[in-house]
């Protein structure tokens, strides 16, 4: 065990946990987070999807002694109690079916749309691509992100952005 | 909040996955309002949810009692309690709309408790696509009765006859004087209603109320919003995975690492050093490993060094010769023809004979996440906290396996990764609750990827040979079909003596459950069929990865996966359009019956081929001259009273095999659509569920282990074969579509079922080259093409 400062949605945590921990378990079990669940423990899901340093990593994965700036759950990205635009589209469109592998597929879509505003159908397919829904609600998801980019520019762009594209 | 004695109030506020809207309404937490995410809201769950069990014994709701499934609150607002559960089909949201419209009250102050053993009826939970068709009239009639006992009560407290009093949202008014008006909460918030509907089982109960016609519907047929999904895209939802109480521990299995091991030695000295290690459990050939942490668990029951004897004789064939081996195998029970007409005159009459056989692999359920439960073993008691679907069967399941009063077990039910039938999720329960029996501490367990995807159930391997006789003119007079399923070691729901930890303990007592097989399902007017549907098993039917469960419609789409793509194969041998020669079998007949399975079947087909804009002509279509081959293909077929045709258009690559689906049609005919985006929803997954089965899904084994083991092995349709076009077209095909008592047939299932067969019949109309073996990989589709010339270097 070791002494591990972890910051996560904003806040700081100092715990005492092997370092080879993968970072879901710490998230799941020693903070209480939601957000990221066990689908595969192989990376090959994404249902523990969470963001650092802007990249969606598999927190599960991911050994918590190699985290060294901000991770970004699910539960971290509505802001002053406004959902993200990605979690409006998501009950605009009624998107999940279970619901189980949407943390991974809202928090790929969100790191996709932060770097990559505009993608293009091939690319959030793409990107989208080895994050697995076993409830097949692929089509919805797919919808969902393209409503956030046809429709919901102008609340995921930084304001500086937004006076270029008027 | 009120609350009928015996639920836990802590529990019911963690149960309401809707809660954060109801609750505020229904004032059960003071929190600061319109703020997500609030800690202390999730804080106040979260402990909720953990609460200690109380002391028992558990009650077994009356389902004859209003009260067992109706509370009026304070402040005017109701909660519904139903036997049923909602993996995530938008079920739960459709009772409410149901029961608001029976009792009349606003849809938004109604909340929803499904599924936890001693707080809710016994409705069995879910499976068969019942939810709507069947389970919803009960909890109909229930609705409406209280509406009518209200209606006298407040008919007494008004001094007005009940004839002279109008509803609408709780609140009862005099017509001719609305200043006289009495709430629901006036009427009996607070107090129970002690009215018992008679009736002699759960489906037979009715009061004397009766329940409302479809021009009465205030929010059924209105697509509302699913009730669980904000708390699901938000991260506030609880969870069964989720659920934490003191003292808990993690324990992880040690599977056998083939088939019908027998477990000769543990090395727990390989493992007493680990951080966190509590416990090596183990009881014949069972294995699991306890400690503090979960990812202490994982690594202890990988370290852990175990030693294992093999089998004398191989347990199974591999996946490659699995066909051969059924071909020959034994029958376990061998099945008395269903035979119509004179098929040996249509054969020996026949001017042309097609024959075909096809072949359907197991497919694993395979569980987006690895089967978990919690057990809690205090007070003598146990409570499991579960996703799984028929939680009043674990109860019973679960008491049966430790020795335990039903009473004293209770199962809670919670969201999970998506359940489809029997899944492993009633083996992880079995497992928690001996490991915490014996260790007397709440134990939580969940099966890693490998473990779900090698040892999950599957849906059983089906071969079918099909003949057909047409005659001179074209006509498809003679039939036949012969199934054999792989189903043997069929496991039931909770059996206790045949989940996987009683198999390996050893004390399984029950004999193979036997399995099916299944006919096809069509209206296709043929003068002459034979038509058997046989069993068979594999040499090993205990202790191996290879056992058959139920899985979403759990025989439909291999039957209908032959019986379709051999329909287009007759129909290509008469030269016919597969939707003409289709129609011609269907318009054939007059006969009918109660559900119009005839008429509504002649309805989804045309509106499939309405809205996909279908081009007569017979398969397959000249040979493209690109690299790229496109073809679609059509197939029907009904589960129940729910019918379903489908139409694919498809990409085939010459050059790698390689099958895109480019768009999709579903027609789909269910009735009574009581909440029409949801059933869209469901059908548009269920097929592409059918896709995903068409072009990927197949358990892949050795002859002592299966092979297939995570989602590269067990692979799964990804986002870029999503269909760029996925309609789903709802059909009303009744004969009187605007009857009043339009019923609701089951939705869930059928919108998988023929999806396999189009996809084929699609390749074939692309390529001429027809598949008969499911799934259409790469691979394999290459292989047929290179075998008929068509593809390309």
């Amino acid at each position: 065990m070791s002494t591990i400062t972890l910051r996560v949605n904003g806040s700081s945590h100092t715990l005492d946990v092997d370092p080879a921990t993968p970072l879901l378990y710490v998230l799941r079990n020693d903070l209480g987070l939601q957000g990221p669940r066990f689908g595969c423990g192989l990376g090959q899901c994404g249902a523990c999807t969470v963001i650092i340093n802007g990249l969606a990593v598999r927190s599960c994965v991911t050994p918590v002694s190699s985290v060294r700036t901000e991770v970004t759950t699910l539960e971290g990205i509505s802001q002053n109690g406004k959902l993200h635009p990605l979690q409006q589209a998501w009950i605009d469109e009624q998107v999940p079916q279970c619901g189980f592998c949407q943390n991974g597929q809202i928090m790929t879509a969100k790191a996709m749309l932060d770097k990559t505003p505009h993608p293009t159908d091939t690319q959030i397919r793409e990107t989208m691509n080895n994050t697995i829904c076993r409830c097949f609600s692929h089509y919805r998801i797919q919808t969902a992100i393209k409503r956030v980019v046809n429709k919901g520019i102008a609340e995921i762009l930084p304001a500086a952005e937004k006076e270029t594209l008027a | 909040m009120n609350t009928v004695p015996g639920i836990p109030q802590q529990i019911e506020e963690a149960l309401i996955t809707h809660r954060r809207g109801f609750l505020r309404s229904a004032g059960l937490f003071a929190v600061s309002v319109g703020v997500y995410g609030t800690a202390g809201i999730d804080e106040a769950v979260a402990q909720n949810a953990a609460a200690p069990q109380g002391p028992g014994p558990y009650p077994i709701p009356d389902f004859h009692q209003i009260d067992s499934w109706i509370v009026i609150h304070e402040n005017n607002t109701a909660t519904f309690y139903v036997g049923k559960t909602d993996p995530g089909q938008g079920t739960g949201t459709a009772f409410r709309q149901l029961m608001s419209d029976e009792l009349d009250i606003a849809f938004d102050q109604t909340a929803l408790i499904m599924g936890s053993t001693d707080i809710t009826v016994d409705q069995v939970g879910s499976g068969g696509s019942t939810a709507i068709e069947r389970d919803s009239l009960p909890m109909r009639r229930v609705a409406a009765e209280a509406r009518r006992v209200l209606l006298g009560l407040a008919s007494a407290r008004l001094a007005t006859p009940v004839e002279q009093l109008t509803v609408s949202n709780a609140v009862i008014t005099a017509r001719a004087d609305p200043a006289k008006r009495v709430t629901y909460r006036e009427l009996i918030a607070g107090k129970k209603f002690n009215v018992a509907l008679p009736g002699g089982n759960i489906n037979a109960i009715n009061g004397r109320a009766t329940l409302k016609l479809r021009p009465d519907f205030k929010y059924t047929g209105q697509s509302l919003q699913r009730d669980d999904i904000p708390a699901k895209v938000d991260g506030s939802l609880k969870w069964a995975v989720d659920v934490k109480l003191p003292g808990m521990v993690h324990a992880r299995n040690v599977k056998p690492p083939f088939a019908c091991a027998k477990l000769t030695g543990i090395d727990e000295a390989s493992v007493k050093s680990l951080p966190g290690f509590i416990k090596v459990m183990s009881k014949g050939n069972y294995v699991a490993v306890v400690c503090e942490r979960e990812e202490q668990a994982i690594t202890a029951a990988r370290a852990l060094k175990t030693t294992w004897d093999k089998p004398a004789t191989a347990p199974f064939p591999t996946s490659e010769n699995l066909f051969d081996y059924m071909r020959t195998a034994a029958l376990t029970a061998p099945y008395r023809p269903t035979t119509t007409g004179d098929p040996a005159a249509a054969f020996a009459g026949a001017a042309k004979t097609i024959e075909a056989e096809y072949q359907i692999p197991f497919q694993g359920h395979t569980s987006f996440a690895g089967a978990h439960a919690l057990a809690d073993p205090s007070n003598d008691q146990m409570t499991i906290y579960s996703n799984d679907m028929k939680t009043y069967g674990m109860r019973r399941g679960v008491a049966t396996f430790l020795g335990m009063p039903q009473d004293r077990v209770r199962v809670v039910y919670m969201q999970g990764p998506q359940g489809f039938g029997r899944t492993a999720a009633e083996d992880a329960a079995c497992e928690a609750a001996w490991i915490a029996q014996q260790l007397g501490r709440p134990v939580r367990i969940q099966w890693m990827r490998d473990e779900e995807t090698a040892w999950d159930t599957k849906s059983p391997a089906f071969l079918v040979k099909m003949r057909g006789a047409l005659d001179a003119g074209g006509r498809l007079t003679g039939y036949e079909y012969d199934a054999r399923a792989c189903d043997a070691n069929h496991l039931g729901y909770n059996d206790p003596q045949t989940v996987l930890i009683a198999q390996l303990m050893g004390v399984t007592t029950a004999g193979p459950g036997g399995g099916s097989s299944s006919l096809p399902s069509d209206s296709y007017a043929i003068p002459s069929r034979k038509m058997s549907a046989d069993v068979v098993g594999l040499p090993a039917l205990w202790e191996t990865p290879l056992r058959t469960g139920n899985l979403r419609d759990p025989n439909g789409p291999q039957s209908a996966f032959a019986s379709e793509s051999f329909i287009d194969e007759v129909a290509a041998a008469a030269k016919a359009d597969p939707l003409e020669f289709r129609l011609k079998l269907l318009t054939a007949s007059s006969e009918d019956d109660a559900a119009f399975h005839r008429a509504r079947s002649i309805a989804v087909l045309k509106a499939a081929a309405k809205a996909y804009g279908w081009d007569t002509r017979p398969s397959p279509k000249p040979l493209g001259t690109g690299n790229i081959l496109t073809g679609r293909g059509i197939a029907y077929t009904f589960r129940g009273n729910s019918m379903v045709a489908q139409i694919a258009e498809v990409e085939v690559n010459r050059q790698n095999g390689h099958v895109h689906a480019k768009r999709l049609v579903c027609a789909y005919d269910c009735g009574l659509a009581v909440n029409p985006d949801g059933l869209r929803h469901a059908a548009e997954c269920g097929t592409l569920h059918g896709l995903s089965r068409a072009l990927y899904e197949e358990v892949r084994f050795d002859n002592e282990k299966v092979t297939s083991r995570d989602w590269f092995s067990h692979p799964t349709l990804r986002h870029v074969d999503i269909p760029e076009r996925l309609e789903v077209v709802l059909v009303n095909g009744d004969p009187n579509p605007e009857r009043p008592d339009l019923p609701s047939y089951g939705a869930g299932e059928a919108s998988l079922k023929p999806m396999l067969a189009a996809i084929a019949n699609a390749i074939y109309d692309a390529t001429g080259v027809r598949l008969r073996r499911v799934p259409f990989r790469d691979d394999r589709v290459l292989a047929a093409l290179k075998a008929a010339g068509v593809a390309r270097a």
